[in-house]
């Protein structure tokens, strides 16, 4: 049936890499996606792993390039929302050459910006607010004056040094100097005092303020054209800015990617183990079995890429314990494995739930949902995003709900063309129901058997038909419900028994076929003792019971008509009293011998219950008592399937496995544990018979309130909005219909949608 | 006034999902979607026969009538016959 139907054949790989083409076959192998490494190394720290500087590195760059993202998205006008993805192919894991040029290149960017920032910051206070002090130095302790000041007030000064032109005196020694002016603008009050203390250790001479106009003029002025110069700075700093970030833009989605795909590979590398002599790793992997071709030209061409001379290769090992389970899934049937696979992922070789899933939870669906109009929505959206499945936008948004409905689009586009054939055989489409066919139900007999005048319809506000006249009813509605149910007043009586019946009748069948399903799993794994001391009884229990309960709804349904509407039996009375080996005597039965047969049904499914709970485990004590080894032990007894480990050329295993393929073999079989076992199982099977058979009448609940729901928003919304005329009519009802369109679509379709996929979920765990 | 008959649509929609699901799995090609395709269209005719049956069933022999306002009665006097 293909790789759906049961997990794929795997088997376990031993790659042997040489060490000089070991990062290329595994780039290859990645690019693939074929295989999963096992951990050779499981008792290593991660900080003791053979390539963790390389991992280290990647997380370095990585940290650089987020450092790189946030200063994009704080920074670059015009923002750029989502530039996460790089355009064209995918690029490849880099080689080592390329990773330090990417290494080099992000870390210069990330310097470069920081610097420029600091610059931006900078410029922008100074141009804020700025004081002055002047003064002057002699010149041969300008230097280290300027560096004093630039040690302790680094990042919130700026000096400013020039000569004079004319000499002046000094005052100890008399000599002419030419003196240096300096300027110096800080900001700050504390920096102001730093400045002053440093001044005043130097012995300069400071003016705190200019004594005459004309040099407080000078200042001003100076003052100025350092403003305008500040600016010019800002803003080439800024440009600058600019242009270094749309080169990150440009270069940091390909660069992410690589750094991902490089640390990736990085870290199975630390899952190899080396060989003695070192020459080679060893890696231990699942694989397909199908893919063992692929494998091979995967390691060939890694060798070529690399340029090495030797070739790596592979070795099947035994496998030591269970493979993993592998399905391939195509984009159809990716998204309903999903769901099975969030109640559990199937054991290796068990039968997958998913492939039935494909009809069941869409169907189970659509009985909840059932109404032709809303149906016909829900599948227009779904075609949108089918159509628009290449598109990269749709794949690649970030907003989570969004990629959940988009993962998710085939089983909505299922889901709302089986809520069409629902709707159509409940005959609703907006809560209207449609009339293909002329109704099955007549008046005018009715009418003239009762004689109903005029004045009887008037007196009477409600008027019942009677089927047991003859015509009034004419044979069933060929295609779903009768139309004049819509029309009835008691509607929902008529309703609420049909469809709870109908979800008892389909939970039966649901949860019966789910059990064979189990068939299959026993016969391929050879367990054919189970067949008879599990499965057996269960359906046996099931079919005794529940079965029969469907037995009777389908038996009052063919054979009970109008005639015997005053007299005809309750199945939930005989039901119960079939448990209670009680008789009611204003109950009918519903056919000769019903009392003998229900009786036998109760002894049959109670004696399967001891049958089901003690089967099994003695059957496996008196083969073990026997003395008959089986290499399989038995799946529902311990779990796990584990042949022995004859060849132990696998590195990885070890002490442990060996010992407990060891147990495994001479163990003592418990009958304790599995008594235990089987107790817990009969227990929840026979419990969970009766609450899951129970509780499949969510069918009906949810397709009750969905009806319910979409008749109140046509009876508050149009059917008032319709009957309004004149032009003020038709505004309002424009109006009014945007109201309704927006309910519809929010509340019924997306509320009661999810409510419904949920408990269609639920029906199937 | 059309009598509606059991047999006449039991015959039509048994043989529409038996075609559904017995003779459209022969013209599936081959591929390595084929067990799938074919389970799909067994399952979907098992289904769809079964809700349509359940509910032909339950209308084959009412034990009681609609109940109608008056005011229906009047319309549907006039309109449906």
């Amino acid at each position: 049936m293909g790789s759906l139907f049961r997990s794929e054949e795997m088997c376990l790989v031993q790659v042997f890499l040489q060490s000089g083409s070991a990062y290329n076959c595994v780039s290859e192998l990645g690019e693939l996606g074929l295989i999963e490494f096992r951990d050779l190394n499981p008792n290593v720290n991660a900080f003791q792993r053979k390539f963790v500087n390389e991992v280290r590195r990647c997380e370095e760059m990585e940290k650089t390039f987020v450092f790189l993202e946030q200063e994009i998205k704080r920074s670059l006008s015009p923002a750029v929302t989502s530039f996460l993805h790089p355009p064209g192919p995918v690029p490849l894991a880099p080689q080592p050459r390329e990773l330090l040029a990417i290494e080099e290149e992000s870390e210069r960017l990330a310097r470069e910006l920081r610097e420029v920032c600091v610059c931006v910051c900078v410029c922008v206070h100074m141009r804020a607010k700025s004081v002055f002090v002047a003064g002057v130095i002699p010149p041969w302790k300008a230097p280290a004056f300027e560096r004093l000041l630039w040690r302790a007030c680094c990042g919130y000064i700026i000096v400013d040094f020039r000569e004079m032109e004319e000499t002046m005196e000094l005052s100890d020694s008399g000599e002419l100097v030419q003196w240096t002016v300096f300027l110096i603008s800080f900001w700050g009050e504390q920096v102001g005092q730093k400045v002053k203390k440093i001044c005043d250790c130097f012995h300069t001479h400071t003016f705190a303020y200019p004594e005459s106009a004309e040099e407080r003029e000078g200042i001003m002025h100076g003052l100025q054209r350092r403003i305008m110069d500040i600016t010019t700075v800002l803003s080439q700093t800024e440009r600058y800015l600019q242009q270094l970030l749309v080169r990150s833009v440009a270069l940091l989605p390909k660069w992410r990617v690589q750094v991902l795909k490089c640390k990736a590979m990085q870290m199975v590398l630390n899952l190899c183990s080396p060989s003695v002599t070192d020459k080679c790793l060893i890696a231990e992997a699942w694989c397909p079995v199908q893919k063992l071709q692929l494998l091979q030209s995967a390691l060939i061409e890694g060798t070529r890429k690399s340029g090495s001379g030797v070739n790596s290769f592979y070795n099947l090992l035994q496998p030591p314990c269970s493979p993993p389970t592998l399905f391939n899934t195509n984009s159809f049937t990716a998204g309903f494995q999903g769901i099975v696979d969030t109640y559990g992922v199937a054991r290796y070789q068990e039968v997958n739930p998913a492939v039935y899933t494909i009809i069941t939870f869409p169907f189970l669906f659509a009985i909840m949902f059932g109404d032709v109009g809303h149906g016909f929505l829900v599948t227009l959206a779904a075609l949108w995003m089918v159509w628009k499945e290449r598109d990269p936008t749709m794949r690649n948004s970030s907003s989570e709900i969004w990629k959940m409905l988009f993962g998710g689009r085939y089983v909505i586009l299922l889901m709302g063309l089986f809520s069409i054939y629902t709707g159509a055989v409940y005959n609703e489409c907006f809560s209207k129901g449609l009339s293909p066919f002329s109704s099955s139900w007549h008046l005018k007999p009715m009418i003239h058997h009762y004689n109903w005048s005029e004045d009887v319809l008037r007196m009477n506000r409600y008027l019942s038909l009677d089927p047991n006249v003859t015509g009034v009813f004419q044979g069933p509605y060929p295609f779903g419900i009768d139309p004049i149910w819509q029309l009835a007043n008691n509607h929902l009586t008529f309703l609420n028994s049909y469809k709870m019946k109908m979800s008892v009748i389909i939970g039966v069948i649901h949860m019966t076929f789910g059990m064979c399903l189990s068939l299959f799993n026993y016969t391929h794994f050879g367990d054919m003792s189970s067949v008879f001391l599990v499965l057996l009884p269960e359906v046996v229990f099931m079919l005794s019971l529940f079965g029969y309960l469907v037995f009777m709804v389908l038996y009052k349904w063919i054979v009970f008509g109008p005639q015997h509407s005053d007299h005809a039996p309750s199945i939930l009375i005989h039901f119960i009293d079939m448990f209670l080996f009680a008789q009611n005597k204003a109950n009918p039965p519903l056919y000769s011998g019903q009392m003998i047969v229900q009786k036998v049904l109760v002894v049959l499914a109670l004696s399967s219950v001891p049958v089901l709970l003690l089967g099994k485990p003695l059957y496996l004590y008196f083969r073990q008592r026997k003395g008959l080894r089986r290499t399989l032990v038995s799946v529902s007894a311990c779990g796990e399937q584990c042949p022995p480990v004859s060849d132990t050329s696998s590195i990885n295993a070890q002490l442990g496995d060996q010992e407990r393929n060891g147990l495994g073999e001479e163990k003592r079989f418990d009958i304790a544990e599995a008594l235990v076992h089987q107790v817990i199982h009969t227990i929840e099977f026979c419990l969970g018979c009766i609450s899951n058979t129970a509780s499949y009448l969510r069918l009906w609940a949810l397709s009750l309130a969905h009806t319910q729901l979409s008749e109140v928003l046509w009876v508050m919304m149009l059917r008032f909005s319709l009957s309004l005329e004149g032009f003020m009519g038709s505004v309002v009802i424009a109006l009014i219909f945007s109201i309704f369109a927006m309910l519809t679509v929010s509340v019924l379709l997306i509320m009661e949608g999810l409510s419904a996929f949920l408990h269609a979920l639920r029906l199937h765990w | 006034m059309v009598a509606h008959s059991l047999a006449l649509p039991m015959i039509c929609f048994t043989t529409l999902w038996g075609l559904v699901g017995i003779v459209a799995p022969i013209f599936v090609p081959k591929g390595p979607n084929r067990g799938v395709i074919i389970t799909s269209l067994i399952l979907t005719a098992v289904c769809c026969y079964l809700f349509w049956l359940i509910a032909i069933l339950a209308q084959t022999n009412p034990l009681f009538g609609p109940q109608l306002k008056n005011e229906t009665i009047w319309y549907l006097r006039y309109f449906w016959e």
